[in-house]
């Protein structure tokens, strides 16, 4: 049976008295929103905090506000269910709609939170197993050894970000709130998210993250997520891509926004795939150019499942695919 | 060596009636309802999220009672598989499931009649793409979805029916 090791249950009652709780536990605490990616991880040992301080409690962080002048606000603790059937995100934020709905099963969406999710931990094939298994194949960098099985010359965690997510706010421009002991900060969600697989945040110890504001779309926004994953429910992705684009009254696409996910630590934006797609008028000539770029930018290993030239492969397929989602909207 | 920490009182609402037990605060809400409560007909597949067998109703919502911390339940109602008969009557999805042939083991079929619950009990009658797509996060390895989608359709008309006469 899987269980959970022995620890202490402390429950933030705010944001604030989250940050208090951390402080105060130190390495010791870690904070669970719905648990759905934690419980199983510490269930598979990859951790064994002392302290879970559970942020559901914390009342100040569920709420979900659009305003003309600025935009969505998301508390951390909205649910994925919740974020999925909210109309203000279905009408003028359609991919993130469409990426909270692909990701995993209707019960684990009513419990996992939309600020677990920007946080979930990065993924590979040898790390999300049990202590067993890891330990009869002597472990690797990310918990308890010391070398990389996937590229063993390198020199961090190549594990990858698999929140469905992550690469759609970058692509609408979010912002995060982060709260802790030396006070609130809002930075851009790009400068969040870090290429190492090990660190894969930049966020202190101490501090939680409380919010994501969304800028208010320019008129002509279209935007799309498309994601491949073996099932079609419970797995997570193994391919996904994120566009936002912006056109002017006559369909010529003004700005462009294509970042893909599961190949890498972090969201990874495709310059180059906007490049291709700006000054267009997104015919099938500049969707095709694009796509190619979005291929050429992604580079996936072997941490996941599906192979690696399947993958490769499937990158443009899906970038093809959620481009014309944009270019075509119903 | 490290201390486990103490047994805590956990005051639940399960069922409509209120109960009390001690357990430690590390349990799920799968454990403390099977272990501790003595609730059996939920089960315990994979532990992991990733089957539906273990999922319970949390304020008449699906959740899955194994990555759930029965702590943080307290405060709300909980329904499991013990609690949808009306003394001899049987639940609609129930009844549906014991005619369609929903359920060969039937070691699934507690999760799968609380998310079919908590589909019916909503007002109208759910198209197949609907019940499909809710049926989403549960596994079946022998039944086959296609008697499990019927069942849930026939109880949901049956529900609309009764709801339409009273
Ligand atoms: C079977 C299965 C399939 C899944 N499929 C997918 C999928 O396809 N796509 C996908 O994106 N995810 C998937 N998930 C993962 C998970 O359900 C979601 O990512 C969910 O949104 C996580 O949110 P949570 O609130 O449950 O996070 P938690 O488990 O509570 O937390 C996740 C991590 O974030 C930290 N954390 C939580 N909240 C905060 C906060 N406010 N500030 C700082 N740190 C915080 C926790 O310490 C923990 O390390 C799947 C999970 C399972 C079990
Ligand atoms: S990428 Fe390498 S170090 Fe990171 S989890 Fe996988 S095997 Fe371990
Ligand atoms: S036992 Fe909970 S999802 Fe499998
Ligand atoms: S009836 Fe056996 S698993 Fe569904």
């Amino acid at each position: 049976m899987h269980r959970l090791p022995p620890f202490r249950y402390e429950a933030a009652t705010s944001a604030a008295s989250a940050v208090q709780l951390l402080a105060a536990h130190g390495p010791d605490a870690l904070v669970v929103s719905g648990g759905t990616d934690l419980y199983a991880n510490i269930k598979q040992r990859l951790f064994t905090p002392k302290v879970v301080v559970g942020l559901r409690p914390a009342r100040d962080m569920h709420y979900l506000r659009f305003d003309q002048s600025r935009g969505l606000e998301i508390g951390a603790l909205t649910t994925l269910a919740r974020l999925a059937a909210e109309p203000v995100v279905c009408e003028r934020y359609p991919a993130l709609a469409e990426a909270a709905a692909s990701i995993s099963t209707p019960q684990l969406r009513t419990m996992g939170t939309i600020g677990g999710n920007v946080c979930l931990d990065t993924r590979c094939n040898y790390y999300n197993q049990n202590l067993d298994w890891r330990q009869a194949l002597g472990y690797c960098m990310k918990k308890d050894g010391d070398i990389c099985r996937v590229a063993p010359g390198s020199p961090k965690c190549v594990a990858v970000n698999s929140s469905d997510t992550a690469p759609v706010l970058q692509a609408y421009g979010a912002r995060i709130r982060l709260l802790g002991r030396s006070g609130e900060r809002e930075i851009d969600i790009a400068d969040f998210f870090m290429d190492d697989g090990m660190r894969a945040w930049a966020k202190q110890a101490d501090e939680i993250v409380t919010a994501i504001h969304l800028p208010v779309p320019a008129p002509n926004t279209v935007s799309a997520y498309r994601k491949l994953r073996l099932r079609n429910s419970f797995d997570f992705p193994i391919v996904g891509i994120a566009a936002v684009m912006q056109t002017d009254g006559g369909g010529r696409c003004t700005g462009a926004r294509v970042v893909l996910n599961a190949v890498a630590s972090k969201p990874l934006e495709s310059p180059g795939a906007a490049r291709a797609l700006v000054g267009t008028k997104l015919e099938p000539d500049a969707l095709d150019a694009a796509a190619d770029a979005a291929y050429a930018t992604g580079k996936p290993l072997d941490n996941t499942s599906g192979s690696i030239p399947y993958r490769k492969r499937m990158l443009r397929v899906f970038a093809r695919r959620t481009l014309e989602a944009c270019a075509a909207p119903r | 060596m490290t201390v486990a920490p103490e047994k805590i009182l956990l005051r639940l609402h399960v069922n409509g009636s209120a109960v009390q037990c001690a357990a430690h605060p590390n349990k799920t809400l799968l454990e403390v309802l099977r272990e501790d409560l003595n609730l059996t007909g939920t089960k315990h597949g994979c532990e992991m999220g990733h089957c539906g067998a273990c999922t319970v109703l949390v304020d008449d919502e699906p959740v899955l009672s194994c990555l759930a911390l029965a702590i943080e339940a307290q405060e709300h109602e909980i329904r499991t598989v013990e609690g949808l008969a009306d003394g001899p009557k049987l639940h609609p999805v129930q009844q549906a499931f014991a005619e369609c042939g929903a359920a060969q083991c039937g070691y699934c079929t507690p999760g799968f009649l609380m998310t079919a619950a908590a589909l019916v009990e909503r007002p109208g009658v759910p198209t197949n793409a609907v019940i499909r797509d809710a049926i989403s996060g549960n596994l079946c390895r022998c039944t086959g979805y296609e008697k499990i989608i019927e069942a849930i359709a026939l109880a949901a008309r049956r529900m609309e029916e009764a709801a339409t006469h009273a």
